[in-house]
């Protein structure tokens, strides 16, 4: 799925195809075959409620569903043989399917796009303002001695390759600038003037 | 050049505004608005009267008007916070369906178009199913892990869940169906004990931590990312449906962050519910999805019936039920509901419910956890409990609005508003340390629903199936008889009524808060204790006294007549109704969840009964008073206008106020209406003939002027600010030194609607409310008196109910 319109936004990118990825991700293990089922991913389980000197007792066993019944299930039956029959009407069998890959997947996905998003939360709030200073002062003091005049080279130099990767940053920076005025909008309503959302 | 008294940000917040989610570019000529949207260009008819207007020929003359006619990208879009035009498109949309029929006839490929533009609507409804039902997947997943996370973890693997752990162990016994040595609980790892004082008591306090853990994360994530996401989102999405527009509500950061950070606060162990935040997740992605297709990205109101088919969607996952959310869409959510609308809702639930199913997150292909599937009969003079527990769930549901309204409106209005994180983390914090005792509050509200509708056979051995029974019987597993209650049981009868008023007091302070919370698990929750707690006592008293009267007949001793988990049920239903004033969804859902019609007539009798009673109360819903409480500009449907006032009484101006401000259809200049824009904060202008006459030309919206004298002023040469500006069809001609005009006539609306003085204000509001209209013009005599907004409606209404007018905040 693509969606139009945007620049490129670096940071942004990743977290915003994460969601389409997630999507595609699921649908393809929707998708997949019943050949990719682990054996042990489906069991019949039958529950036994306690009858006569015998205990309640629940019984596994991977069978298939047609053999999913008392008789195939529990092993070893625990009456003679006359009682077995008095004893399987009373158990309950049911047959069991999951899918330990789905499951899996789906919660590794999920820490990740966690642990993606704690990790863009603190650099938002605690690295960026912090690199921004120490690249704006620099900056603003490359500046000042531009106007008097340049006799450092080097410092010329970094001023040059800034402004020729000022095009693709540019537009990360004005995307990401527009983004976070917006946050910075709802969270004035929301929060502050507490304007929508009580 | 520039008048810079003329607010520059105005401009800056059209172009940053219009792009949701900044998906849609507006500056530049990006913007594909293709000429049939708008009014079509003057065509050469009428160049062809002018042959030597200005010395051009007449071929020259039509460029010049087809180039001055072309429409400006960014008109016809709305600002934040305003209410759209129904009327404007739904008629653009009509167009634009009649150019492609139109067209269709002429090549195949045109055709083949055609076919494709209705097609599009489907395909919509089918990724919409897809994503809705593949995001519920992994909401129910991840929460279902992370509430497990609390307890323990599995050895196994550390993604499995405590159910999923013990799957395939084989040393779980009848008795203890929990244990199994691949999962341990934190007090195991930690120091080796499994019982005991000391393991009691780290496992409470890693318990704790856990929980705060979650809820701090999940309010930072809020807080930083999408302040939108938290809250139910409901009422905000009746709004929008309704025609109001609040720009990233429903973008994709907001998606994003309701899904991760509800998957924390439910978690967390606080008392909220995954149903409504589902709704607001399945409505953003239907809002994603549109920008796909340019039928439903440019049309507010088309995009309107794909977000109602979104919510059915929402509804439909969370609880398995795709009639229910039709209906629940059709009922609460939606505005205007088309028939087509219905059949696309119903495709886009199934689709969710059946991708849902087939991620399958509850390993038995159920979509619930609490699903039902017993099938006893009850009685007639059953009905007598039912209707008492309607009346419960009726008055539960006034008690919850009334005082969670109070709570919201404090904290909207007082310091409490100003620490978010700390009250969560103080409301978390007082959640977990009462509801760990309580192994009834311990686990996850899904699963206590679960077992309190649970049937009781030989089979369960919670401590609520704990009855005293002959072993020696030979009965089936499933059809016992009504016996007593053991030791165990009244235990559980204790700890149920501390669960019942623990969580009716927490919820009211719970639902609303910062993160994303719903009420309709926790609703069923307080309904399904107060149900099971009446069913056991009615099942006590007929065994013990089954010879009353009122029992002879059915009750016999040995015979299963009181099913404790029916009454459960219906609680539920009653307590729900109650809250959210539910009707006919509320029955489907829950026949839906049963699986059969037998339970219809009690689950009806208990929802109309509450519904009843929580009507004599208190006349809103709960998302009702959040929208009054908000100040959103929501003309409720369901409400009859029953005063006599007429619409000049509700029209502005008053009658001490000066004149209505209008716009004159030639004589003002750019200059002019730069002022008069700035001076004034009205979202429209008439415009009239000439002053003296004011008879009624048309209606001017303000962005719209603010968008076209700005693309004049960069675009068109010759524009300055003594430039007049004409609103006729024909400007008359200009020798070539003087300044140009500047036409406006194509963003002029040519119908407005129109009401005289002395109309009744049930008609006008009955107008409306029909064609969601946003302002109305009053004329006396023929000629404009002053206008009608919708703001101006619900502030009348509002005095006219007592109430304060002033808390309508938008327009």
């Amino acid at each position: 799925m693509v969606f139009a319109g945007g620049g490129s936004r670096l940071t942004h990118l990743s977290l915003e195809l994460s969601l389409p990825c997630l999507a595609t991700l699921l649908l393809l293990l929707l998708l997949q075959p019943s050949d990719a089922k682990n054996s042990e991913d489906v069991r019949c389980k039958c529950i036994c409620p306690p009858y006569k000197e015998n205990f309640g007792h629940i019984y596994k066993k991977n069978v298939s569903q047609k053999d999913c019944d008392c008789l195939h299930v529990v092993e070893p039956m625990p009456v003679p043989g006359p009682d077995v029959e008095a004893y399987c009407l009373r158990c309950e069998c049911k047959y069991e399917e999951r899918s330990s890959v789905t499951i899996k997947a789906t919660i590794i996905i999920y820490l990740s796009i966690l642990g993606l998003l704690l990790l863009y939360m603190v650099y938002l709030t605690l690295l960026e303002p912090f690199l921004k200073r120490r690249l704006f002062g620099h900056s603003q003091m490359l500046q000042n001695e531009d106007d008097v005049g340049d006799h450092q080279p080097f410092a010329n130099a970094h001023d040059v390759l800034s402004r020729s990767r000022a095009n693709v940053l540019n537009k990360v920076e004005y995307a990401q600038q527009r983004w976070k005025r917006q946050v910075q909008e709802q969270r004035k309503s929301v929060f502050d003037r507490h304007v929508v959302l009580s | 050049m520039y008048n810079h008294g003329y607010r520059r940000e105005s401009f800056n917040s059209t172009h940053s505004g219009t792009s949701d989610e900044d998906m849609v570019e507006v500056a530049g000529a990006t913007l594909d608005f293709s000429v049939t949207d708008d009014v079509p260009p003057l065509d050469n008819a009428a160049s062809e009267g002018h042959s030597t207007h200005n010395g051009i020929g007449p071929k020259e003359a039509s460029k010049m008007m087809d180039f001055l006619d072309e429409p400006v990208p960014g008109v016809g879009t709305y600002e934040d916070f305003n209410t759209i035009d129904w009327v404007r498109e739904k008629s653009r949309d009509r167009d634009r369906h009649r150019e492609i029929a139109s067209k269709s006839k002429e090549s195949t490929w045109a055709l083949i178009q055609s076919i494709s533009d209705a097609f599009t609507g489907w395909l919509l409804m089918l990724l919409i199913g897809l994503l809705a039902g593949s995001i519920a997947g992994l909401i129910d997943i991840s929460a279902h892990w992370m509430t497990d996370l609390k307890e323990g973890v599995c050895l196994e693997g550390f993604w499995f869940n405590h159910e999923h752990c013990c799957w395939k162990s084989t040393e779980i016994t009848f008795e203890e169906r929990d244990k199994c040595p691949q999962w341990r609980s934190w007090a195991e790892l930690i120091s080796g004990k499994t019982d005991g004082g000391l393991a009691y008591f780290l496992n409470y306090m890693i318990y704790i931590f856990w929980a705060l853990l979650f809820s701090l994360l999940a309010v930072s994530l809020v807080r930083s990312f999408a302040p939108y996401a938290c809250g139910s989102g409901i009422p905000e999405i009746k709004t929008i449906l309704g025609g109001f527009i609040i720009r990233g509500y429903l973008g994709k950061w907001t998606l994003l962050i309701k899904t991760v950070t509800l998957v924390l606060a439910v978690s967390s162990g606080l008392s909220l519910g995954k149903e409504g935040p589902l709704v607001h997740v399945a409505c953003c992605c239907g809002n994603i999805l549109c920008h796909l297709f340019t039928k439903y990205r440019k049309n507010e109101a088309k995009r309107r019936e794909v977000l109602s088919a979104a919510a059915a969607a929402g509804v439909s996952v969370a609880f398995g039920a795709p009639i229910g959310g039709v209906l629940f869409s059709l009922e609460e959510v939606s505005y205007y509901f088309p028939l087509k609308t219905l059949w696309r809702s119903f495709f886009a639930a199934l689709v969710a419910a059946f991708t849902l199913r087939s991620i399958n997150p509850f390993g038995n292909s159920r979509l619930v956890l609490f699903y039902v599937e017993f099938h006893s009969p009850w009685h007639l003079l059953e009905l007598i409990p039912f209707i008492l527990l309607g009346i419960f769930g009726g008055l539960w549901g006034a008690f919850f609005i009334r005082a969670n309204i109070k709570w919201c409106h404090r904290r909207k209005t007082t310091k409490l508003g100003h620490y978010p994180v700390l009250e969560v983390l103080v409301i978390t914090a007082i959640t977990a340390v009462i509801a760990f005792p309580n192994e009834y509050t311990r686990t996850s509200t899904s699963e206590l629903i679960s077992e309190l509708f649970n049937d009781c056979s030989l089979l369960d051995s919670s401590k609520l199936c704990d009855y005293v029974t002959e072993l020696n019987s030979t009965k089936p597993a499933d059809d016992l008889p009504d016996r007593a209650a053991g030791k165990n049981l009244y235990q559980a009868i204790w700890q149920l009524t501390l669960a019942l008023i623990f969580k009716i007091f927490i919820t009211v302070f719970t639902f609303g808060m910062k993160v994303p919370s719903g009420l309709f698990i926790p609703s069923m929750a307080v309904g399904a204790i107060a149900g099971r707690l009446l069913g056991i006592g009615m099942e006590q008293l007929a065994f013990y006294h089954h010879d009353w009267v009122i029992f002879k007949g059915w009750c016999g001793p040995g015979a299963d007549c009181i099913t404790p988990g029916l009454y459960a049920m219906v609680g539920a239903a009653a307590c729900l109704g109650g809250v959210t004033r539910m009707t006919v969804s509320l029955v489907v859902i829950m026949f839906e969840l049963t699986g059969g019609l037998e339970y219809i007539v009690p689950l009806m009798a208990a929802a109309m009964t509450s519904k009843w009673v929580a009507d004599a109360i208190g006349r809103e819903g709960i998302y009702d008073a959040h929208i009054r409480l908000n100040g959103y500009p929501f003309l409720d449907t369901k409400e009859e206008f029953r005063h006599k006032t007429l619409a000049m009484d509700v029209m502005r101006p008053r009658r001490n106020d000066p004149p209505v401000t209008v716009l004159t259809q030639e004589g003002m200049t750019v200059e002019d209406m730069e002022a008069l824009i700035s001076e004034t904060t009205y979202s429209g202008f008439p415009v009239v003939v000439s002053r003296e006459s004011q008879r009624l030309v048309g209606f001017v919206l303000r962005r719209d002027i603010i968008i076209s004298i700005e693309n004049a002023r960069k675009r068109q040469d010759g524009i300055v600010s003594t430039s007049v500006i004409y609103f006729t069809e024909h400007t008359p001609p200009h020798p070539p030194n003087s300044i140009s005009p500047l036409k406006l006539r194509n963003i002029m609306d040519l119908s407005p609607f129109t009401v005289t003085d002395h109309t009744p204000m049930e008609i006008v509001v009955d107008i409306f409310r029909k064609l969601g209209l946003r302002q109305c013009l009053v004329t006396h005599n023929g000629r404009l008196l002053g206008i009608i907004t919708k703001k101006d409606i619900l502030k009348h209404m509002a005095q006219m109910g007592n109430q304060d007018p002033d808390s309508i905040l938008f327009n």
